[in-house]
């Protein structure tokens, strides 16, 4: 496969490293509220795992280490977009 | 029922008035109007090999397997043909160990020769810290009967001249043996049980996709078909590799990715390999088919797809595991490669148990171990959804576990699937 | 009598004879020639033995499609089994042997299975071979697979090399034939980056083997034209003796080269390469393979595709007989009988299946129209046929063929499936190729060649218009139309006979049959149950004939009957290609410490962790046993002070304002307030509660941290690092990168490290306990300047240091060191030493940290901050990770000291019981992950899990090892045995 890193340009994905799904962004943040212990659960364990596109993290280990969200489709490989994670994050609402 | 008894002597009569006597190995059935006891949602080995156990131990016959293709055509029809039960974990190994006591009598039981091969499976051991870990393991085994042999380097390399132990990145310490492991006739598995379970009574109804279930109230009634409403008191998804998608049906999400693993096949040979070798430390393990060809295989492929196909970097890495450590096999040609969609689970064991639905029941989250497990996954599938309690071997296969804390992880890499 | 079946002419270099071996007899043949060319030429026509019945066969294609001629080639380890002499190239000094039989090959012991074939039928080993039990493993499967599998693997290890390579264009043409020659012209003209590449070594495809004139001229000669013209193009690369192999995604294309004849002249060249393609485009044309007809005993040598016997007779100048027959059902066969005749080969017969009138007439030729074979005589090679009007002829030649299918199986290859075409009684490539391939020619089932030619030209040019070339405006080659009709025939009533469909496996129609009777309908089953289609030649002739047959069989169309899809490879690959360089200790990359050098010159012995190759011990005169350097090196450190090189460490270096805080997310223990200066230990949990890894963070100035990771975690804490900085807090000030190969570190633990240190390090820096005491961290300079950096840590238990240096000081530093130790009497010590000093003062490692254990397991509940938020914190206190019967961590010590001493081995591996339990599952209590003879106590310790150990120390149970037959009694104590209060440390 060949992933067009936003940086970088086209690259073998053979450089990647590959985590799972996009949602690991999304880490719970209310630690201390009553609902922390299922949303934890959800957020670690529980996938769509979609058949169709997939948003997912892919890491530029064998490159300038920056982490990827790719959204691919699972069902035919088709890579419909790659974004910097950290630019998706931020969109997301995160910050510090 | 009517069945032939399958015998050297019968194949005998046959050949000599040109097998005009043989019946189909199975009934091709069409859904009942009035609904089953039981729907298994799923022809692959586990779904066979349930409804052959709910109708053989537990007197449940009216079931219908569904299949939305033809009869195994799922992983049970591509895999690596491994059987072993050399688990770490005491959740496990009990499974797995009954798993090998079902194979050792399978055909005797189901009057169908599957070819079970207790040729041994060798692991092969490579430094310090994994011997260590491999004489964990192989207590492991001998506390749960399964049987094990630790062989030095001297015995390995007697029985195995050719493996490379000395010039390899990875010399060659020694080796971890479990002589009842092996393999077995793949197809021959799922088609066994078939033919047992029609037998029985069993329908199995192919080109049957399960399209959606009918719940109402928080109860599954029955499941929506490509050939129309199916009633059934009870259903059992069994669709390791379309998991996800299927239970999604109910609303259901799971803990599970789905992976493609790649396995491959080389040319015929005159013997070369008479048993199982796994080479841990270089992502290979290989046997050789009765027909002469190395059947290997190694990683999976690490995202999530369903394509049921992998890329070329597996491929390679793969076949390197193989020429490291047996450096003859550079001249073997690879003849086919083929891709199979796992249940990747989020510690790598698998699950068997009740969901918050009632009357419907989930199988699946094999990761690529579930043709070995096939006998005891329907054996203990069986009796859960014949008895409503999980069979003795397979409490620790349920859903919530992680919501619990207990997970099963052999491997100890966590919540990703792709590294178990 | 040397080559007796060679005419005039041909494609071959007829002055230069070229001379090899088959089953040991000298022959001879011609510069130009493949191996089977040269067998026939010689009127060998019994080349070897079917899988199953071992049935004589002989040659029956002039390609890689060849089910039968396969042999096994070359001597000792150069030899290669299953290889097909279709397509080998004859070389001088070719040994070819043929296979699958015992005895010599006119005579083959194991035929008496072909007598036995009725008992033989598809699937009869599911049925039977059960009784008794025990005799599947011990009689049926060894007699099974000695008379199975097919060539003999020399055993011997892969004398040749194998390389891996790059290639990068626009537009990838599969296929050098008329279609594929016309689209790389126009491609190669609009100015794209062109690859053409196919798998003969001569490329030009069909054309070689035709006597269609093109442009006027030898259809041969113009391809020879187009392909000088195309080498003569700075933008095209030609790829002869190649097979694209497999479509992979994105564009992504995997070929072998071969290059055996470079590797035989020069044993450093590869005799292979592996070629990865990166394309943007792709046209295959690969053209279309003949397909057989099932007649009663079609299996006998001399028994070929009429096309084969065109490439023969014209690429080859080969007559493979001399009283030819032709059976067809479509207007193709005819050429191979025109083509005879016009070289004046007789034919005697052409046998067409079709209600039509003649298609040509053939000079002194019956003709038979209506009519099949139905049946033939002739054990090695074929005498006649039998026909269905009850005549029977003389041949020395059957050339038969059933129609061409598309050689579409690169569209299969992301899981298209072929559609079916009444007209042509074939299947085409479907809509659903790979993205960004595009099919022209036979291979989409334009069989004429005059419109093949114009479509592979205009896909030349729509393909690089649409890439955005311009397009050429060359025209199209030209060549006369000639039709292609035919009606379908698959197999012919045979009777008694057999009509076999997979020459290779041994499958006839009778066992096609025999499956459906049996209830296996699909395609795949059939398959399955028969083995059809999964022999070498992966069903190439046979597939699409097994097809045609099933939906007889079964009354029902084509369509209905289905298709199996063809997956990568298009023809075998070595496993040899696919591993390329990477075998023996390239295998894997190994990464070497900065003492390695030193190390050597020390007669270290190595290990090899992670990738790293680390010193193990050093052995010193008079030291035989590996236990006696190890215990030496434990006790000379502990008494007086010792080096280790510990550079594998993961080193990761931090800057920012939010380090702090950062660290404190990561770690469960407070980092928010590390005083500058100070190093502090910590422990780093997964996001599920589980311990990932521990190491060291130091404080170096207010905004710049360095981490210590273990050496087996290093990459996996960088990247989880990364992740939660990029991913999670995506906006705080941290800066990281790692810097494991930056600095050199060595351990320098011992009573007298202190003592040894000072002699180095520049008067300025004051490291004396008070100065410099436990946990500190700071930046120094030694020996006259060089920067430093100094850590009181200690992995041992001892008074110790970590120092580090820029790597490229790394092999001086561990001289000076010994230099300056030597009044202390400092040793190097390898991990050996390590581990059991770790051992020693209970600190987990690699087997304790296994991805299983929780803080709190490992006895480190008490550092678990409760007052903020950090990864695993919220999972970590689920109740299944808080039980109390969890496995804990603890240490172990035998209760008779003397236990194991004469084993030879640890306990490590050992599981726990009950004193009076017997040892099953469910009696395990745990197991002792680590174990090491401690030389400062004089008996086996061990760390270990057993459930709630925490709170069982006193307790004795039993570590029992089945494996090794050892059941001794332990006793349950705390993990630090030595120095628990760590006083030493503090000194």
């Amino acid at each position: 496969m060949i992933i067009n890193h936003p940086l970088l340009g086209p690259r073998d994905s053979e450089e990647f490293v590959y985590l799972g799904s996009a949602d690991l962004i999304n880490r719970p943040t209310n630690w201390e509220s009553e609902e922390a212990a299922e949303d934890f659960y959800q957020y670690l364990y529980i996938r769509e795992n979609i058949a169709g596109d997939n948003r997912e993290l892919w890491y530029h280990e064998q490159g300038d280490q920056s982490w990827l969200v790719v959204t691919r489709c699972t069902l035919t490989h088709e890579i419909k977009s790659v974004e910097l994670a950290q630019d998706v994050s931020r969109a997301q609402g995160r910050s510090k | 029922m009517s069945k032939t008894k399958y015998s050297a002597l019968k194949v005998l009569k046959e050949a000599l008035t040109g097998h005009k006597g043989w019946e189909p190995a199975w009934r091709d059935a069409e859904p009942k109007a009035d609904g089953y006891d039981v729907i298994i949602v799923g022809g692959g080995g586990h779904g066979l090999a349930t409804a052959y156990y709910l109708a053989e131990n537990h007197g449940i016959t009216n079931v219908a397997v569904l299949e939305k293709g033809w009869i195994g055509g799922g992983n049970v029809g591509r895999n690596t043909t491994i059987i072993r039960s050399n688990y770490l974990l005491p959740g496990n190994e009990p499974f797995y160990e009954m798993s090998m006591q079902l194979w050792e009598n399978l055909e005797q039981d189901l009057n169908y020769n599957a070819m079970v091969s207790q040729r041994g499976i060798m692991n092969l051991i490579h430094s310090d810290a994994q011997h260590d870990a491999f004489m964990r393991r192989g207590n492991a085994m001998l506390f749960a009967d399964a049987g094990c042999e630790y062989l030095n380097k001297k015995e390995v390399k007697e029985r195995y001249p050719f493996l490379d132990m000395d010039n390899a990145r990875f010399p060659i310490q020694g080796a971890l043996a479990q002589p009842r492991g092996g393999t077995v006739r793949h197809d021959a598995v799922a088609w066994g049980y078939a033919r047992a379970a029609s037998d029985l009574g069993v329908d199995i109804i192919q080109n049957c996709e399960v399209t959606g279930f009918n719940i109402e109230n928080g109860k599954c009634l029955g499941v929506q078909t490509t050939k129309g409403d199916i009633k059934a008191g009870r259903v059992g998804v069994c669709v390791a590799g379309s998991s996800s998608r299927v239970m999604a049906k109910a609303g259901i999400n799971l803990p599970i990715e789905s992976h493609v693993l790649q396995a491959f096949v080389t040319e015929g040979l005159k013997p070369v390999l008479d048993n199982v070798i796994t080479f841990g430390a270089g992502h290979f393990y290989c046997s050789q088919s009765d027909k002469g060809g190395l059947v290997f295989g190694g990683d999976i492929d690490a995202y999530n797809t369903y394509a049921q196909r992998g890329n070329l970097p597996i491929v390679e890495d793969v076949c390197s595991g193989g020429m490291a450590i047996m450096p003859m096999v550079g001249r073997v040609r690879l003849l086919r490669m083929w891709g199979g969609i796992m249940d990747m689970s989020m510690d790598g064991s698998p699950f068997i148990d009740k969901t918050d639905i009632q009357e419907l029941f989930f199988n699946g989250g094999w990761c690529y171990g579930g043709f070995k497990a096939t006998p005891a996954s329907g054996y203990c599938y069986a009796h859960l959804l014949a008895t409503d309690e999980p069979h003795e071997v397979a409490t620790a296969y349920r859903l919530d576990r992680f919501r619990r804390g207990e997970m099963i992880d052999e491997k100890g890499v966590g919540a990703q699937p792709n590294l178990h | 009598m040397s080559q007796i079946n060679r005419i005039d002419g041909g494609l071959i270099d007829q002055t230069k004879s070229v001379s090899f071996t088959f089953n040991g007899q000298i022959l001879r043949g011609y510069e130009g020639d493949t191996l089977a060319s040269a067998l026939l030429a010689n009127n060998k026509h019994l080349v070897g033995r079917s899988f199953k019945y071992h049935r004589p066969r002989g040659i029956v294609t002039a390609g890689s499609e060849e089910p039968n001629a396969i042999m096994e080639i070359g001597r000792g380890a150069y030899k290669e089994p299953n290889t097909r002499a279709t397509i080998t190239q004859l070389y001088n000094g070719l040994e070819a042997n043929s296979q699958n039989h015992r005895g010599p090959l006119g005579f083959d012991f194991m035929a008496i299975t072909d007598f036995f074939s009725p008992f033989l039928s598809a699937g009869f080993y599911y049925k039977t071979f059960m009784w008794p039990k025990a005799f599947w493993e011990k009689v049926y499967e060894p007699a099974i697979r000695h008379s199975a599998g097919l060539g003999k693997l020399s055993m011997l290890e892969d004398p040749d090399t194998y390389d891996k390579g790059f290639r990068y264009c626009d537009i990838l043409v599969i296929g050098a034939g008329a279609t594929g020659l016309s689209a790389a012209l126009t491609a190669a003209e609009s100015g794209a980056r062109v690859i053409l590449a196919d798998e003969d070594f001569v490329m030009g495809g069909r054309l070689n083997s035709e006597t269609n004139e093109i442009n006027g001229i030898a259809g041969s000669e113009w391809a020879k034209q187009a392909v000088t013209k195309l080498a003569a193009m700075d933008n095209v690369t030609l790829m002869a003796d190649t097979t694209i192999f497999g479509a992979y995604d994105h564009g992504i294309y995997g070929a072998i080269e071969n290059r055996a004849d470079e590797a035989r002249a020069d044993s450093s060249k590869p005799r292979q390469v592996n070629w990865r393609i990166y394309t943007k485009r792709t046209i295959l044309c690969a053209g279309a393979t003949e397909r057989a007809i099932a007649f009663g005993n079609n299996d006998r040598p001399g028994i070929m595709m009429a096309s084969a016997v065109r490439t023969y007779l014209n690429r080859f100048a080969v007559a493979t007989g001399q009283r030819v027959s032709v059976y067809t059902n479509n207007d193709d066969g005819w050429q191979t009988a025109k083509d005879l005749t016009d070289k004046g080969v007789k034919v005697v017969a052409v046998i067409d299946s079709r209600s039509i009138d003649p298609v040509m007439s053939i000079e002194g030729a019956e003709i038979f129209m209506s009519t099949d074979v139905t049946d033939t005589k002739g054990r090695r090679v074929i005498k006649s046929i039998m026909l269905s009007n009850g005549k029977t002829i003389p041949t020395d030649t059957l050339a038969v063929s059933g129609g061409w299918n598309p050689n579409l199986h690169l569209t299969c290859h992301h899981r298209g499936i072929p559609k079916w075409n009444e007209e042509l009684v074939t299947f085409l490539p479907d809509s659903s190729v790979p993205v960004g391939m595009s099919v022209a020619g036979r291979a989409k089932g334009t069989m004429v060649l005059s419109d093949a030619i114009v479509e592979g030209h205009n896909e030349g040019n729509v393909v690089a218009a649409d890439l955005g070339f311009k397009t050429s405006d060359s025209k199209p080659a030209t060549t006369a139309s000639v039709a292609y009709n035919v009606t379908a025939k698959w197999g012919v009533p045979s009777g008694k006979n057999r009509a076999w469909v997979d020459y290779q496996n041994d499958v006839t129609a009778k066992d096609i049959k025999l499956a459906n009777q049996e209830g296996f309908k699909s395609v795949e089953h059939v398959k399955r149950y028969t083995t059809l289609g999964m022999a070498t030649d992966q069903g190439k002739t046979a597939n699409v004939l097994a097809i045609g047959i099933m939906a007889d069989n079964m009354d029902q169309t084509i369509e209905e009957t289905g298709t199996t899809i063809f997956r990568p490879p298009y023809n075998p690959v070595a496993m040899g290609a696919f591993a390329g360089r990477r075998r023996g200790m390239e295998f894997y990359p190994t990464r070497y410490t900065p003492t390695h050098k030193w190390s050597e010159e020390q007669n270290a012995i190595f290990v090899e962790v992670g990738m790293w190759y680390r010193s193990q011990w050093f052995p010193q005169p008079g030291e035989t046993f590996w236990r006696d350097s190890v215990d030496r090196e434990v006790r000379q450190t502990r008494e007086s002070v010792g080096i280790c090189d510990v550079t594998t460490l993961g080193k990761i270096d931090l800057k920012g304002t939010d380090v702090s805080e950062f660290l404190n997310r990561l770690y469960v223990n407070a980092f928010a307030k590390v005083p500058v200066g100070k190093t502090r230990y910590g422990l780093m949990l997964r996001e599920d509660g589980i311990a990932m890894d521990d190491g060291t963070t130091a404080r170096l100035s207010e905004n710049h941290f360095v981490m210590t990771t273990t050496t087996a975690n290093a990459v996996n804490v960088y990247r989880h690092m990364q992740f939660c900085h990029q991913c999670l807090w995506p906006d705080l000030d941290v800066h990281m990168i790692s810097v494991t190969e930056q600095y050199a570190q060595y351990a320098v633990a011992g009573p007298n490290s202190r003592k040894l240190l000072q002699k180095i390090v520049d008067p300025e820096h004051d490291i004396s306990n008070e100065a410099f005491p436990y946990m500190g961290a700071g930046e120094i300079s030694i020996c006259d300047g060089i920067p430093a950096r100094l850590f009181r840590i200690s992995f041992s238990g001892e008074l110790a240091f970590e120092i580090a240096v820029p790597t490229r000081y790394g092999d001086s530093l561990i001289r000076v060191l010994m230099e300056a130790g030597e009044e202390f009497n400092a040793i190097p010590y390898g991990t050996e030493a390590l581990g059991a000093m770790r051992i020693e003062k209970g600190h987990a490692a690699g087997p304790e940290l296994n991805g299983q254990t929780s803080a709190y397991d490992l006895g480190m509940g008490g550092m678990v901050s409760g007052k903020k938020d950090f990864i695993g914190y919220t999972l970590g206190l689920r109740e299944g990770m808080q039980r109390d019967d969890r496995m804990q961590m603890v240490g172990f010590k035998p209760v008779n000291k003397s236990a194991l001493l004469d084993a030879g081995h640890s306990m490590a591996g050992a599981h726990l019981v009950n004193l009076r339990d017997k040892p099953d599952t469910f009696t395990d209590q745990g197991w002792i992950s680590s174990s090491i003879y401690s030389p400062i106590f004089g008996h086996y310790i061990g760390l270990g899990y057993i459930k709630g150990g925490h709170s069982r120390k006193g307790e004795t149970v039993r570590a029992v090892d089945l494996v090794r037959g050892q059941d001794i009694e332990v006793e349950i104590c705390s993990p630090h045995f030595y120095d628990p209060q760590g006083e030493c440390l503090r000194v």
